[in-house]
């Protein structure tokens, strides 16, 4: 690929990014920022195409090192993002384990 | 139907079709991330463009040493999963700047590897694989030293107050010079085998900056931090891929950059401040300017029956969560003390201010794992021209984002700074320790108006309590 696609695909990238980040809601930027945490652990492809070219034991261990922290930024950055958006719940209160399918509760009227 | 094997190269159509439909899933995803009905729908959407991309990677015909890879999968795989599944909440915003981190360090390492072979090839090496590669490699070094130190603070490794030493600012600054100096250099000499020492130095100089500067900014500013490397990790990933010419990598950095420089651009905002004046001057000089003795002012004090009483007899209530309800973990018996309230017909909201907490939305997601609707989360400017017809205002571990000061008193170190207008509500309750200011250092004066009642104790404690007596009313 040469330069000016990599760049025209870089500056597509960003705008197309400011579009759909902004839209993102303040409750939810936590999950967000985790969960675009997890995409730049990406970057571990790097890692899977630099050791296939390593030799000597130098190369070997950043490149081993360099995978394992790109598949933590992964794996955990994904699984906390799921643990997290699993709490956000439409109604309160609800017995576990029915998700959100019950019916509306009529609590704030009582009283 | 086998594909031919020329399909498995680096850099053919298949592969880059494969990479394609990675990233347009990570567009996909985070898309989705816009509502909470969609967004863990999302979130596997674009873990699964991830899947596929790592899949299609090691299908390549250049893949080799299966041994490391499996090795390094397997350990990244381990503690990732293990990690997410123990962590607390409230310690969210330092298991986020530790994966930050650990990215960073990937694209240092992975840039690091890069100069390696491409100085085994023969010593030149193109300006547009060798610049991507020192970008990525500064940029990916500072990200990794820097989320460790924001980590270390937040997790109180290390003190979460600003660390500085004279003359820090000059000394960054020649340090920064150094670095470009050395890049520079590294470039200049891209045709005849630039050397290797010097890149090393150039790396370790990365990491110093990085740990530097990190450490004169206060716990309090983490947000931005956090935000802020989060962007640095991102544009590092995608430099990475500008030099290994992946554009999976490129787009999928790129998004992360856009995300991290919204969302630190969205916080320095909340606060009011630039982000040069985040990055360079801290708020511990301003606290050291700010911090003027406070003057014995009287201030009315209330137990928990009181506090029952006002909430349990009140239209319409709304909490005001900050970072002291995280560390007192006080958010599920704040949910209870809502739950007793609503029973008894009180309508209650919780206001949320955009940097409550220590990384943005924080407080959002502690309330989330306590049950609290998401509806009844509502943002600074939505709630704030309601405050006036709210009976009772609530602050509960929260304290400079409530300061009339901001708004009244042009010379405080706050001013300007947007605000939940608790005063304007008919009744304040503020439930704190004690009378200490918040970290910007400075006085409160919420605490003094007439119609503000402090409630002193810990967070978890009076709501608890406040909850039980509202039930015997």
């Amino acid at each position: 690929m040469d330069l000016i696609t990599e760049i025209t695909i870089f500056v597509l990238a960003a705008f197309v990014g400011f579009e759909v980040i902004s839209k993102v809601p303040t409750t939810l930027h936590t999950p967000l920022m985790s969960q675009t945490n997890a995409i730049h652990g990406i970057v571990m492809l790097g890692g899977l195409l630099v050791i296939g070219l390593a030799d000597g034991t130098v190369d070997k261990v950043i490149g081993t090192i360099a995978i394992a922290f790109g598949t933590i930024n992964i794996v955990g950055g994904f699984m906390v993002t799921d643990r997290m958006l699993g709490m956000f719940r439409r109604k309160p209160r609800e017995p576990k384990g029915t998700g959100r399918a019950t019916q509306p509760s009529a609590e704030q009227e009582e009283g | 139907m086998t594909l031919p094997v020329a399909a498995f190269s680096e850099g053919s159509d298949f592969v880059t079709a494969c990479y394609i439909v990675a990233f347009s899933l990570f567009i996909f995803g985070v898309r989705q991330g816009t509502h909470p009905t969609t967004a863990r729908r999302g979130n596997l959407i674009a873990a699964t463009g991830m899947a596929i991309a790592v899949a299609i990677t090691l299908s390549l015909d250049v893949i080799g040493n299966g041994v490391l890879i499996v090795v390094g999968i397997l350990t990244g795989t381990l503690v990732g999963a293990v990690a997410s599944r123990r962590v607390q909440m409230t310690q969210m915003p330092q298991m986020v700047a530790l994966y930050n981190g650990v990215g960073g360090g990937a694209a240092a390492l992975i840039s690091w590897a890069e100069f390696r072979h491409q100085l085994a090839l023969g010593g030149e090496i193109p300006l547009d694989v060798l610049i991507p590669i020192l970008f990525s490699m500064v940029v990916g070094s500072v990200s990794f030293w820097g989320s460790n130190i924001a980590f270390s603070k937040l997790q109180e490794l290390i003190s979460g107050r600003p660390i500085r030493f004279p003359a820090q600012h000059i000394f960054n600054g020649v340090l920064l010079a150094a670095i470009l100096t050395g890049c520079i250099v590294l470039a200049t000499d891209h045709d005849s085998s630039p050397s290797q020492a010097l890149f090393i130095g150039v790396l370790i100089g990365a990491a110093v900056l990085g740990n530097l500067f990190v450490l004169p900014i206060g716990g309090a500013d983490m947000p931005v931090v956090i935000s802020l490397l989060n962007a640095f990790t991102g544009l590092s990933a995608a430099a990475a891929g500008f030099a290994l010419d992946n554009v999976a990598l490129i787009v999928a950095g790129t998004l992360v950059g856009s995300s991290g420089t919204i969302l630190t651009i969205a916080m320095s905002r909340a606060m009011n401040r630039s982000i040069g004046n985040l990055m360079f001057s801290g708020f511990g000089a301003l606290a050291a300017g700010g911090a003027v003795a406070a003057e014995e002012r009287p201030v009315t004090s209330i137990g928990a029956q009181d506090a029952a009483i006002k909430l349990g007899y009140a239209d319409s209530v709304v909490f005001v969560p900050g970072y002291g309800m995280a560390v007192a973990q006080a958010q599920h018996a704040l949910k209870e003390l809502a739950n007793e309230l609503e029973r008894r017909g009180v309508r209650v909201s919780y206001a949320i201010h955009p940097v409550a907490g220590r990384m943005p939305g924080h407080m959002n997601v502690l309330l989330a794992e306590a049950d609290v609707p998401y509806e009844q989360l509502r943002e600074m400017d939505e709630i704030n021209p309601e405050m006036p017809q709210t009976d009772v205002a609530v602050v509960i571990g929260a304290n400079d984002v409530t300061n009339p000061a901001a708004k009244n008193d042009p010379g405080s170190p706050i001013a300007g700074m947007p605000i939940i207008e608790v005063n304007e509500a008919r009744e304040v309750i503020v439930i704190k320790r004690s009378l200490s200011p918040g970290f910007a250092g400075i006085d409160n004066d919420l605490f003094y108006q007439p119609n503000t009642s402090m409630l002193f104790a810990d967070a978890k404690q009076a709501a608890a309590d406040i909850g039980s007596e509202v039930q015997e009313l």
